[in-house]
Formats: C-alpha cells, structure tokens, sequence
C-alpha cells in the first residue's frame, strides 16, 4: 500500500511504510487495555451470573437440588411448560416461514411495512403483550361477555398462555429467515419452476435446504422464549401453582417463598437449555460459513 | 437501459412464483389475528376514556414517577450499553486472544436466558451480602442502580450484534488510505470508523432503550419495587391489573406502546438515511 504514496524518494518511502504500519492498529497498551475492560464487563455481568445460578442451586448438596427439581410444583411446572412449548413452535413456525416467504418472493406494495408490523411483539413490553388478550377476553374485555354466556375461558389458563406466547415468540423466526432469503434471491425457486416443479415442491426441494440452518436458529430462538417469557404469560396465567404457573413463574413463586434452593435449582435447568441454545448457534455458525 | 432489461421490469411486475394471494393471505390474516387487531385494544379502549380520561389516568403522581424511572433507567443502561456495545464489537472483530469464540457465543446469553432468572440471580448477587453487593461501597439491589443493573444485562447483545457484521464487512482500505495520507491513528477512527458504524450503532441503542423501556422480568426482583422510588412503568400496569382498574392499566400501556413505535419509526428513518447517503457515494 505504501508504494502508493507520493514521495519518491526510498528513505522517505520506507519511512512511510512503517508508519501506516504502525498507525493501522492501536498500540499495544491500549488493546491489551480494551480487551481485558470488555473480557471484565462480560465477566461482571454475563459469567458470574451464570456461575452464581449453579453455585446456589447446589449449596445445599446434590440431594437438596434433586428434591427441589422434583418437587410437585415444579414438576407441574416444567410439564405446563413443556405443553406450551410443544403447541407454540411448530405454529410460529409455519407462519414465520411464510411470512419470510411471502416477503421475500413476492413483489407487492407496503412489504417493508409488513415487515416492520411483524416485528411489533418484540420490541413492545412483554406485560402489554399479556394485556391486550385480557383487554380482548377477559370478563370486562371486548369478547368478554360473549365467552362467558358460551363458558369458554381464553385467559388465566392454558389456553391464555399459549396465545400470549404465540404473541411474543411471533417475530422471531421470521426475523433470522427474512435477510437470509432476501440474499439469496429467487433465482433457484424461478429455475425449478420453470423445470416444471410446483410451488410445494418447490419450497421442500430448493428453498427449504437453502435456509436450514437459519431456520434451525430461529426456532431455537422462538422455543428459548417460549420457555421463557415472564411478563406476558405472568398478566394471562392466574398465578395458580400447580396448575397455570409455567417454570419463570415457578421460579418466583418458590423465590417469593424464600425457598431459595428450589428457585434457583429450577432455574439452573432453564440456564442449561440457554447454555445448549448458544452452544447449538455457535455450531450452526460454524456449519453455515464452512465452504461446503 | 436496455430493451431487454426494460422488458424483465415489467416482468416482474407479475409474480413469478405462483401461490401469491394464498401466501400472503394466510401471512396477514395471522398477523392480524394474533398482533394488530390484540393491539388495537389498547387504542380502542383508550379512546373510549376520552382525552381527559387519559390524561387523568397517567398524571397520577405515582403513575408520572414510574414513567419518569422507566425512562431514565432505560436511557441510562442503554447508553452504557452503546458505548461497551461499540467497544466490544471492536475488540472481537479486530483483536485476537484466547477465549475470544467463547465470549462471543455468550453474549447471546441475553436472548436465551429467561428474565425471571436473571431477575432473582442479580437480585441475590447483588444483594448487600451477595458475591457482589458485599464489595460494593453503596447498596445495588433494591435501588435504582440495581434496576440499571438488569437493564444493561437485558440490553447487552443488541449493540454488539448490530455493529459487529459492519465492522467485518469494513475492510482496511479506508484505514489505510487515511494513515497513507498522514492521519494519526485517532483521526482515522474518528473521522473514517465511526462515521461508518454510527447508524448501526444507533440501531442498536434504539432496540436496546425499546427493551429496556418495557423490560419486566428481570427488573421487579432487584428494584424492590418501593412506590414513587423504584416502581418502573410496566409494574405498575400489572398492579393496576390485578386491582381491576383496567383505564388505568391501559393508558400506561399507550405511552409505552406509542415510545416503541417513535423508536421503530426513528431506527427505519435513520437505516434510510444511512441507505440514502450510501446511496449518494
């Protein structure tokens, strides 16, 4: 790059060589003073953290953490959790993907639009995401009194948790698809056509195979806060233990409790399915960018 | 342009893939369903207040000093969020040390970690006889330094993740052209770096304010929740909840509602803006 620069003379054009050098980088002091202030940020609030979860479920011994884990009330919990998980995926899912679809093979007016729409429940309070289905079927909601002469119940049970769940998972599918098909263009879908597939086979023989792993980490995103979401799901459940608090509502219920063992126990196996999401993303990266 | 490429823009104007209407039928209807007609709740039953009814619901002293905690707290956490977001993006991409991988997969942990769990962990951790909180010259839980506390762990990943592909896709041309031309080291970062990754880094403080602003989980176990002290907005909206005194619950809702779309709104202006100028170079 040097050899770019005006001076013709050879002292002079070495003299500039070792300075763009120099000045291409910070000097040795100052990265080593960076990285150990960002190694210590992440330190103080992301591994101590972690640390500190196992150290407390465990305090007491093996033993105290089995019986905690194994607990009526939190087995109940992690079934009701489960049962969420189980009905919310695969729906947000499928229409993730569609959305992703939709917007990314089509041409229509307002797409950035519906783009930005669809983005809404994750960047709005989670409690608002649990009150606006309170609003529409609670007893004082807008539905509300029409439920109650028919004795259906959409809130404070099972039912009310899944759909504040589908509401605040809604995003996050279509959020890891869209830029990755918005890159890979139509081209692939538009050849297959043309060879005669139809749009199904399309989408199962080109399109499918080219965004696995994209989709992969956007379900394990979406089941991540499934399982997780508290404020949406703790404005909808009814806070009944044994029957609508899901494993985060669990949680504190035992810490409010002060059995600090059994609320952080429950919560170490929360942190392990965390830890599995991120070690699952760092070998989807790995598997994505290798040359294949 | 060419015949045949004007010929291909109007070819695009049909869709070439079929199955268009069901797609996008099914897409919105969903959308609808599940998101903007639920939405609309609040500013229905909202208008049903009237101006004056709003207005009374969130000029309640109790109600104004949570709004004001919630977005004081939330400022605050997310500009400390933005100037390490912006460092740690810079150390990861461009230095390397051992460990560097594995702190980057970490910082996810934000996203997966559910927030009841991260409450109750810093709640203890930074309790006055936590691991923490023991070493410390003032009290971190229950204050509103603990409610910071969450909100920077809540917020850490969305500035990091933003500037980070930027700062990989950057390349050292520019660098290098300006240390050719005599610029020392701190003028290239001011004047070529940042300039680069401020709209990105902007996205980022947007998203993380916008998380912070209705973040609930993480926050009621380390703020304590002691009225007109450390009862951020979406507590109080459960309270208001609980007590059946909905008019109230949702007027604080719009606020926040309307805060998170101004904060949509600013994030795709200034991705256009940044668009537009690339555009113009």
């Amino acid at each position: 790059m040097a050899e770019l620069s005006v001076s013709t003379k050879p002292g002079n054009l070495l003299q500039t060589r070792r300075r763009v050098a120099r000045t291409l980088t910070e000097p040795l002091w100052i990265r080593t003073l960076l990285t150990v202030i960002v190694i210590a940020f992440i330190a103080l609030f992301l591994i101590l953290p972690l640390i500190f979860i196992f150290a407390q479920a465990f305090q007491n011994g093996v033993g105290v953490y089995w019986a905690a884990v194994s607990s009526s009330d939190a087995l109940s919990s992690i079934t009701l959790t489960l049962t969420v998980l189980v009905i919310v995926v695969p729906i947000n899912t499928v229409f993730g993907i569609l959305l992703a679809w939709t917007t990314t093979k089509y041409r229509f007016r307002g797409k950035s639009l519906v783009v930005t729409l669809a983005d809404l429940p994750f960047s709005i309070s989670p409690v608002i995401g649990g009150l606006i289905f309170v609003l529409m079927f609670g007893d004082h909601g807008i539905l509300g009194p029409w439920l109650l002469a028919h004795h259906i119940q959409l809130v404070f049970n099972t039912i009310g948790i899944c759909i504040a769940t589908l509401f605040v998972t809604y995003p996050f599918v279509a959020r890891e698809l869209i830029p990755l098909m918005e890159n890979q263009g139509r081209l692939e879908e538009e050849a297959s056509l043309v060879l005669g597939a139809g749009t199904l086979r399309t989408f199962f023989k080109v399109t499918l195979p080219n965004i696995k792993w994209g989709l992969l980490y956007g379900v394990i995103l979406c089941s991540a806060r499934a399982i997780g979401d508290f404020g949406a799901v703790s404005v909808v459940s009814g806070h009944i233990v044994g029957q609508t608090n899901t494993m985060p509502l669990q949680v504190q219920a035992f810490y409010d409790g002060y059995q600090m063992t059994a609320a952080f126990a429950l919560s170490s196996l929360m942190s392990v399915v965390a830890i599995v999401s991120l070690a699952l993303k760092s070998y989807i990266d790995w598997k994505s960018t290798r040359p294949e | 342009m060419s015949v045949q490429s004007v010929k291909r823009n109007k070819a695009r104007d049909r869709q070439i893939i079929p199955g268009f209407g069901l797609s996008l039928g099914l897409s919105l209807s969903y959308l609808a369903l599940l998101v903007l007609i639920p939405l609309s709740m609040i500013f229905i039953y909202t208008s049903s207040l009237g101006w004056g009814g709003f207005v009374r619901e969130i000029s309640q002293p109790i109600v104004v000093s949570a709004l004001r905690l919630s977005f004081t707290t939330a400022l605050i956490a997310s500009l400390i969020n933005l100037v390490f977001g912006v460092l740690t993006a810079w150390v990861l991409v461009r230095y390397t040390f051992p460990g560097r991988k594995l702190l980057d997969g970490l910082l996810d942990l934000p996203f997966a970690l559910p927030t009841s769990v991260a409450g109750i962990t810093l709640a203890t951790l930074y309790a006055t006889n936590g691991w923490v909180g023991r070493l410390l010259p003032f009290k971190v839980s229950y204050t509103e330094v603990g409610i910071i506390v969450a909100l920077i762990l809540i917020g850490m990943p969305f500035v990091v993740r933003i500037v980070e592909p930027v700062l990989q896709n950057l390349g050292k041309e520019n660098e290098e052209a300006s240390a050719i031309l005599g610029a020392s080291r701190f003028q290239t970062l001011v004047h070529v770096i940042f300039p680069k990754i401020r709209p990105a880094a902007f996205s980022g403080f947007a998203l993380a304010f916008s998380r912070a602003l209705g973040e609930y989980g993480s926050v009621v176990f380390i703020a304590g929740n002691m009225p007109f002290k450390t009862e951020i907005a979406p507590l109080v909206i459960m309270q208001k909840l609980e007590a059946f005194d909905y008019d109230g619950a949702t007027s604080i809702a719009l606020v926040l509602l309307v805060a998170s779309f101004l904060i949509l709104f600013l994030i795709n202006f200034s991705q256009w803006l940044a668009k537009r100028k690339f555009a113009d170079q």
